[in-house]
C-alpha cells in the first residue's frame, strides 16, 4: 500500500515537472498599464529582460569633429550624401558607421581599399541609400520616432545584416514555396507551422507582404452590434491580422494591452497611447519597405535575395528587438545631428537595374 | 483507514469471462465478436474484461467512413513536412488542414486549395451521425433509456453549428474551424476577435457557466460516492430506499453543509443537463456570431451588460489616427 501512494505522489511530481517544462518559471513583475479591472496590465520576466540589457546599451559617441574647414563633397570623389559634412566630421561619421555595423569586417565592407570613391562593392551602394533612409525616418516619420530618432545603430547593431535580441535575422522575405509543391495535398494556407516569425503559433507566419508591404486593410472588428453588411473582413482575415500583432508583441517584448484593452481590440478611446504610436509605425514601415527596401532588390548580390529573389524588408523587430523602444529610448540622434534631416532630395542614387538581371524580368520602378 | 485512499480500485473480481445478457433478437447477441481477455491494467481502471465487442453494420461504416476523413486529414500533414516522419511528429500539434479561402464561398475549392476540407469534413461528419445511430440502436437493444445518445447529439450539434450550419447561414466555408490540434484554437482566438470578443455573448457565458458546474458537479458526485466506498457507496441504486447505508449519509453530508441536498437519482439528472446544455447553450451562442450579432461588445454596450471605465489617459490622444488628415508625408 505504502510503495503504491509513493508511486502514485511520484507519478503526479512526475507530470508537474513534465509540465513545467511548458512555461517560464516565476516570479515574473507585472506592471499596472490601465485602468484597475480592465487587466491591462505588462508582464515581464526580469531574467529576460537583464539579458536583454547589453544589447539596449548605447555606445560611446566619437567626440564630436569641428564643422570648420573644407567640405567633405570638395575634398573626396563621389560623395553623394553627407557631402556637406566638413572633413573632420565626415570621417567621424564614416568611423561611427563602421563601429555600428560592419566592427568586424572595417572600412572594407563597404569600400575598394585601393580607391574609396568607387562604387564598386553593393555594401557601399546599399549603405548611402541607408543614410537617406536614416534620414527621411527622422525628419518625416517623428510622429513614431519623436525627438528620439534613429541612427545605423539602432537596427544594426554591430551586425551588418540586423539580428533580433535572440540572434534571428532582423530582416524578411516573401515567404518560399511549400516544402513539397507542385502535389495534390499539403495545403498549408501560410501558416501552421511552428514559425519563429509569429512566436512559435500556428498562425500565418508571413503577414509581412500583406500589411508592411501591401496596405491591406488590418482592422476586422465591425464598429456595428448588429451585421451591416459593410464589413467583409472574416475569420481568416483575422488570423493574418493577429500573425501580425503576434510579430509586433514579440518585438517589443510587450502583451496585447499594451497598445489594447483586449475587451474591445478595435476601440481607439480604451486604448493606450502607445497604440496611436505604433499605428504610424506600421505606417512608417510601409514606406520604408516600399520606398527604400524593395526597390533596392537589383542591387544586391542574389545571395542576399529571399526564397522569391526580393530584397531584405525591415519590419517592428528590426529595430526594437525585444524592447518597447529601442535603445530604450535613449536617443543617439542628438550626438549626430547629420542624419536628422535629409542631405539630398531624397531620390535613389544608384540606377533602377544596376546590374544586368539576365533571368530576371521584374525591374523594380524607383519611387 | 489508508485502504480507502486509492487512486485505482481496488478490488478486482475474477470470474469465468462472461458475455453480457441475451438479447430478443438472435441477431444483436450472435453480432458480438472477439474472445473476451482479463487484464489486470485495465481492472485498475474500469472492467477487466475486454469484449466482446458489437460493431455490426452501422460499426463497421462509422469506422470506414472515419477512416477515409482521419486520412485524408494525415496524409494532407505529412504532405505539409514533406513526408518527413521526425517532423511530422514535431510539427504535429501546429498541423492542419485548413478550410478554403473565402473567395470561394460555398462552391466547392479545388482540393489542395481547402477542396479536402470538404472531403475530409463530409466524411467524418457521416461517420459520427453512423456513430450516433449506432449508439441509439444499442441502447434501444439493451432496452435502456436513450439519455448517452442524445447527449452525444448535444455534442454534435455543436460540431454541426461550427462546421456546417453557420458556415452555410454565412456563405462561406471559410468561416469553419481547420482541422489541427493549435491551428483550431487559433482560430477560436481568431473568431472571438473578429466577432467583438466572444465573452459578451450570452450564450457563451451560459456555456462556460454549465461547463464549469459540470465540472463542479463532477467533482462533487465522485467525491462523495468515493467517500462512502466504505459503505459499498458504489452500489448506489440498491441502496436508496435504504436508512442509514451509504446512500443516506452521502445526502446528509450535502444537507449538513449546504443546507440541500440531491438524490441518488437526482443527482445525475443534473449532470446530465449541465453537460448537455453545455454544448447546446455553446452551439446557440456560435450559430448567432456573425448571423445575427456582429460584434458582441458592442452588442453588451448596447444592453448595458459592458460596463464603462474612467479615462486613464487624456481622450484627445487616443482619437483614430485614420481619422485625421493624412500625415505630413
Amino acid at each position: 500500500m505504502k510503495t503504491q501512494q509513493i508511486a502514485s505522489f511520484g507519478g503526479l511530481v512526475a507530470a508537474a515537472a513534465l509540465l513545467a517544462g511548458c512555461w517560464e518559471r516565476p516570479p515574473v513583475e507585472s506592471v499596472q498599464h490601465g485602468y484597475r479591472g480592465t487587466g491591462m496590465v505588462q508582464v515581464y520576466n526580469p531574467r529576460t529582460v537583464a539579458s536583454q540589457a547589453d544589447l539596449n546599451k548605447v555606445p560611446e559617441a566619437l567626440p564630436a569633429a569641428p564643422a570648420e574647414g573644407p567640405k567633405a563633397k570638395d575634398i573626396y570623389k563621389n560623395v553623394l550624401v553627407l557631402g556637406d559634412l566638413s572633413v573632420a566630421q565626415f570621417t567621424r561619421h564614416m568611423a561611427s558607421i563602421t563601429q555600428w555595423v560592419a566592427p568586424q569586417q572595417g572600412c572594407v565592407y563597404c569600400h575598394n581599399p585601393a580607391n574609396f570613391a568607387e562604387d564598386s562593392k553593393y555594401t557601399k551602394v546599399v549603405a548611402r541609400r541607408m543614410i537617406q533612409m536614416t534620414q527621411h525616418i527622422n525628419a518625416d516619420w517623428q510622429q513614431h520616432v519623436a525627438e528620439t530618432g534613429v541612427t545605423c545603430y539602432t537596427c544594426h547593431r554591430g551586425h551588418p545584416n540586423p539580428q533580433d535580441q535572440n540572434g534571428q535575422k532582423a530582416y524578411w522575405f516573401k515567404a518560399g514555396d511549400p516544402a513539397h509543391k507542385g502535389g495534390m495535398l499539403g495545403w498549408r494556407d501560410g501558416q501552421n507551422e511552428p514559425a519563429y516569425s509569429v512566436g512559435k503559433s500556428s498562425l500565418p507566419n508571413e503577414p509581412f507582404s500583406r500589411y508592411l508591404l501591401g496596405e491591406d486593410n488590418i482592422r476586422v472588428q465591425s464598429q456595428h452590434a448588429l451585421p451591416m453588411g459593410d464589413n467583409k473582413q472574416d475569420t481568416k482575415a483575422t488570423e493574418w491580422t493577429y500573425g501580425l500583432m503576434m510579430h509586433m508583441s514579440k518585438s517589443l517584448g510587450v502583451n496585447c494591452d499594451y497598445c489594447h484593452n483586449s475587451r474591445a481590440f478595435s476601440s481607439w478611446p480604451q486604448s493606450a497611447p502607445q497604440r496611436v504610436t505604433a499605428w504610424y509605425g506600421i505606417r512608417m514601415v510601409r514606406n520604408l519597405n516600399q520606398e527604400y527596401l524593395e526597390p533596392l532588390k537589383p542591387v544586391y548580390d542574389s545571395d542576399d535575395l529571399g526564397p522569391k529573389g526580393d530584397a531584405p524588408k525591415l519590419f517592428c523587430v528590426t529595430c526594437h528587438k525585444g524592447a518597447y523602444k529601442p535603445l530604450y529610448g535613449q536617443s543617439m540622434l542628438k550626438d549626430f545631428p547629420e542624419l536628422s534631416k535629409p542631405s539630398t532630395d531624397g531620390k535613389p542614387l544608384y540606377p533602377a537595374q544596376a546590374k544586368p538581371a539576365a533571368e530576371e524580368k521584374v525591374a523594380v520602378a524607383t519611387p | 483507514m489508508p485502504e480507502y485512499q486509492n487512486l485505482f480500485t481496488q478490488v478486482q473480481a475474477h470470474a469465468p469471462s462472461y458475455p453480457g445478457v441475451p438479447l430478443a433478437r438472435d441477431r444483436d447477441t450472435r453480432e458480438r465478436i472477439g474472445t473476451p481477455i482479463h487484464v489486470k491494467l485495465f481492472g485498475w481502471f474500469g472492467n477487466a474484461q475486454i469484449g466482446p465487442i458489437y460493431l455490426g453494420f452501422l460499426g463497421v461504416a462509422s469506422i470506414f467512413f472515419f477512416l477515409i476523413g482521419f486520412t485524408t486529414i494525415g496524409f494532407n500533414m505529412l504532405v505539409q513536412v514533406d513526408y518527413d516522419p521526425i517532423q511530422f511528429i514535431r510539427q504535429l500539434f501546429w498541423l492542419a488542414l485548413e478550410p478554403p479561402k473565402p473567395e470561394y464561398g460555398l462552391k466547392l475549392a479545388p482540393l489542395n486549395e481547402g477542396g479536402w476540407w470538404n472531403f475530409a469534413g463530409f466524411f467524418i461528419t457521416v461517420s459520427i451521425l453512423l456513430w450516433w445511430l449506432r449508439m441509439y440502436r444499442r441502447a434501444r437493444a439493451l432496452g435502456m433509456g436513450t439519455h448517452v445518445p442524445w447527449a452525444f447529439a448535444a455534442a454534435i450539434w455543436l460540431y454541426l453549428v461550427l462546421g456546417l450550419f453557420r458556415p452555410l447561414l454565412l456563405g462561406s466555408w471559410s468561416e469553419a474551424p481547420p482541422f489541427g490540434i493549435f491551428p483550431h484554437l487559433d482560430w477560436t482566438a481568431a473568431f472571438s476577435i473578429r466577432y467583438g470578443n466572444l465573452f459578451y455573448n450570452p450564450f457563451h457565458m451560459l456555456s462556460i457557466a454549465f461547463l464549469y458546474g459540470s465540472a463542479l458537479l463532477f467533482a462533487m458526485h465522485g467525491a462523495t460516492i468515493l467517500a462512502v466506498s466504505r459503505y459499498g457507496g458504489e452500489r448506489e441504486i440498491e441502496q436508496i430506499v435504504d436508512r442509514g447505508t451509504a446512500s443516506e449519509r452521502a445526502a446528509l453530508f450535502w444537507r449538513w453543509t449546504m443546507g440541500f441536498n440531491a438524490t441518488m437519482e437526482s443527482v445525475h439528472r443534473w449532470a446530465w443537463w449541465f453537460a448537455v446544455l453545455t454544448c447546446i447553450t455553446g452551439g446557440i451562442g456560435i450559430l448567432l456570431t456573425g448571423t445575427v450579432v456582429d460584434n458582441w461588445y458592442l452588442w453588451a454596450v448596447k444592453h448595458h451588460v459592458a460596463p464603462a471605465y474612467p479615462d486613464v489617459w487624456d481622450p484627445a490622444q487616443l482619437v483614430d489616427p485614420a481619422t485625421l488628415s493624412a500625415p505630413a508625408n
